[in-house]
């Protein structure tokens, strides 16, 4: 599937990964443009819902970003975020997803190229994972 | 049915050499509920943002969509246009094309327009779902508590009492002062650091104003901006104090390089805090060797303390004063700023040797006679040199302090992962916390110069001074509601909510969630703490960002069919 072009999700922290996502804008490092960026205040705010729902819709990937472990600016958020996410990923396996389809990660409001490099690393992956199995069906 | 308005900036050359910023707009009117469309060369311009004023009045719109950069800088800007054209300021989405499109997809003009697309779509569909909100307002208790009596506390609170607020000074010991007790002369301009430290205590003593407490611990803090309750133990007695604003000037503690270059073990081995003591003391050696960089720059500790260089340079100055000799062995000399850089070359000129050493190959320390050997291998000369020296001063940096993690907690302020205080952006927010009427300054953020310091802590005094003057907080409308016919009064929310904002209520015979909106701050965790759905967060909520999701998944398959 070499002309497969993924469409992902990533939902982004207001105070870390986003500004994250506007220092590798300012910093003009390039990245594939399959990832489309939601801004949340924090982490944890992001339901596991929204993840099942864009995956079972054909999402090929969802990214979830928040800050470090430490840096949370709602102090604890990123914990909850880091029990969270693994549940989702078990739930998306158990129903016959691969759980590589949905990533964590932390990316600091200073790693610029942090974000540049999770956004290659899990398009890169998704590629590798081909289209969303789902997307058959649907289409 | 909504009457959406998009405006798609061109952003000069910025979103336009990547972005087919027309066929865009071409696209956003083929888009539910958008009823007019246009692009601005630069939509912040007074011309761009005049330009969409008209076609709010015109077009009768009542939500307004901007794809340009980012909400972190200019979405005030835009929100403040609604208002004046008389839509409610909640009323508006902002889409990231610049920072999250035509920058990191400049070669990609083609993929960088179908992005804009779907991004412009999950703006659009989030748009349609907004509603207008009322932010909160609330009283102000015009008192404000300053914890620590360092030079940052007395600089904040001497301006405060200045201000003809009541200013409530905490210190944890005996006397006010804190580190610069110690330091008798500051650099760069030598001034007494005594001078200094009585006129600030002498103008928060005379002012009916302030309100000092010594040797008082921090217990507790309740409460949120403009209505806090500062517990303090004195004596034994516990105090409450209530205040509208809170600064934190705790300051920091001086690393001890315990095992390193025979400190504690040796004679004549001394962090620069104790040899600043002895300075105090008239103990002026007649050889002194300077290292710097003890127990940072390296792994473990990476960061730079950025004073340490700087107070190295100023005591080895007054060693060259007194008569005696003087050499630093540094890894790299950052004396930053003119004055300090003025000072490195005065040093230089005054026969203090520099000799520079790498982390693979620290300095050796050995007891010869009275002297103390100081080998090092100086990597501009590319050899080993021996120093015979009286004293040496290990330059070491200023670490969070041990209790920093106790005051995070009861403030509920971050910490950064070397236990510094993390203010809520290092450039927009320096000497703010994210939780509102909480101030920070000093060395609790980051090591910092007596003039860095005195500068932070009057920036903490002008904000803080800031809602006890206008007398009112108003809160970003994000805060988090429950809706009572959903909840189940389960709490899985108050256990998420890291303010504790959120109480279980009885309400007509049932427990249900509420939430206390001027102390929400916003975060969202109670809502994916949620099982049934029943909390949502204002501007946040999941039919909004479900919305977006089921727009990016329509226009994909759009794309791909």
């Amino acid at each position: 599937m070499s002309d497969f072009n993924p469409t992902i999700l990533a939902f982004c922290c207001n105070w870390c990964s986003y500004a994250g996502a506007d220092l590798a804008g300012v910093s003009r490092l390039q990245m594939p443009p399959n990832v489309h960026v939601v801004r949340v205040m924090c982490s944890a705010s992001v339901k596991g819902e929204y993840i099942l729902k864009a995956i079972s819709q054909g999402v090929d990937g969802v990214l979830v970003l928040g800050c470090h472990i430490g840096d949370c600016h709602y102090m604890t958020g990123n914990h909850r975020t880091a029990k969270r996410i693994p549940v989702v990923q078990k739930l998306l396996k158990d129903v016959g997803f691969d759980e590589r389809r949905v990533r964590l990660d932390w990316v600091s409001a200073a790693e610029g190229e942090k974000f540049q490099r999770v956004i290659t690393e899990f398009v890169e992956e998704i590629k590798g994972l081909g289209p969303n199995p789902v997307r058959e069906v649907m289409s | 049915m909504a009457r959406i308005g998009v405006f798609i900036c061109h952003c000069g050359h910025n979103i336009a050499s990547a972005v087919a910023v027309e066929e865009v707009v071409k696209f956003a009117r083929t888009l539910p509920d958008v009823v007019y469309s246009d692009h601005n060369l630069y939509s912040c311009s007074e011309e761009g943002l005049g330009s969409i004023k008209k076609s709010i009045e015109e077009n009768k719109l009542d939500r307004v969509v901007v794809a340009a950069c980012t909400p972190r800088t200019h979405e005030p800007l835009f929100r403040r246009l609604c208002e004046q054209a008389g839509i409610n300021k909640y009323l508006f989405e902002f889409v990231n094309i610049r920072e999250h499109c035509s920058w990191i997809h400049a070669k990609e003009p083609n993929a960088a327009t179908e992005k804009a697309k779907k991004l412009v779509a999950m703006g659009v569909s989030k748009a349609a779902l907004l509603e207008p909100q009322v932010e909160s307002e609330s009283g102000v208790i015009p008192t404000a508590v300053v914890i620590g009596g360092g030079l940052a506390g007395l600089t904040a609170a001497a301006s405060l009492v200045a201000q003809d607020i009541d200013t409530h000074l905490i210190e944890m010991e005996g006397k006010l002062g804190g580190q610069l007790n110690d330091i008798s002369i500051l650099a760069p301009n030598f001034e007494k650091s005594a001078d200094l430290l009585n006129k600030l205590v002498s103008e928060l003593k005379k002012s009916e104003r302030g309100h000092i407490h010594l040797g008082a611990k921090l217990v507790d803090v309740k409460g949120f901006v403009g209505n806090f309750e500062i517990t303090v133990e004195e004596e034994g007695v516990q105090n409450k104090i209530p205040a509208g604003a809170i600064i934190l000037a705790t300051g920091t503690q001086e690393h001890q390089p315990e095992g390193e270059y025979g400190f504690r073990k040796a004679p004549g081995v001394v962090t620069q805090l104790e040899f600043e003591r002895a300075l105090q003391r008239g103990e002026v050696p007649k050889r002194v060797v300077f290292i710097q960089c003890v127990g940072s720059r390296q792994p473990g500790r990476e960061y730079c303390s950025r004073i340490c260089c700087n107070t190295s340079l100023k005591n080895a100055l007054r060693v060259v004063e007194a008569g005696g000799t003087a050499a630093i062995i540094h890894r790299d000399i950052m004396s930053y700023g003119a004055a300090w850089e003025e000072l490195y070359r005065q040093a230089s000129e005054r026969g203090v040797a520099f000799f520079r050493y790498s982390l693979e190959d620290k300095p050796r320390i050995s007891a010869e006679n009275k002297h103390i050997l100081v080998e090092v291998f100086d990597d501009n000369l590319g050899e080993g040199v021996t120093l015979h020296t009286d004293l040496v001063v290990l330059a070491t940096p200023l670490v969070s302090r041990d209790d920093s993690g106790d005051v995070s907690r009861m403030l509920k302020v971050p910490r950064d992962k070397n236990g510094f205080y993390l203010e809520a952006h290092v450039k927009l927010r320096p000497i703010e916390f994210a939780t509102d009427g909480v101030f920070i300054c000093g060395s609790a953020r980051w090591p910092s110069s007596a003039r860095e310091v005195m500068c932070q802590a009057l920036a903490a005094a002008a904000k803080a001074a800031i809602p006890i003057k206008r007398g009112k907080v108003v809160t970003e409308a994000i805060t988090a509601w429950s809706d009572p016919d959903k909840c189940a009064g389960c709490g899985n929310c108050v256990i998420a909510c890291p303010y504790e904002a959120i109480e279980i209520v009885d309400q007509d015979g049932r427990k249900i969630a509420k939430v206390n909106e001027t102390q929400c701050k916003g975060c969202g965790n109670c809502v994916a703490a949620c099982p049934n759905d029943a909390m949502q967060q204002r501007g946040f909520t999941t039919r909004q960002l479900s919305a977006m999701i089921d727009a990016l998944v329509k226009r994909a398959l759009e794309e791909s069919s």
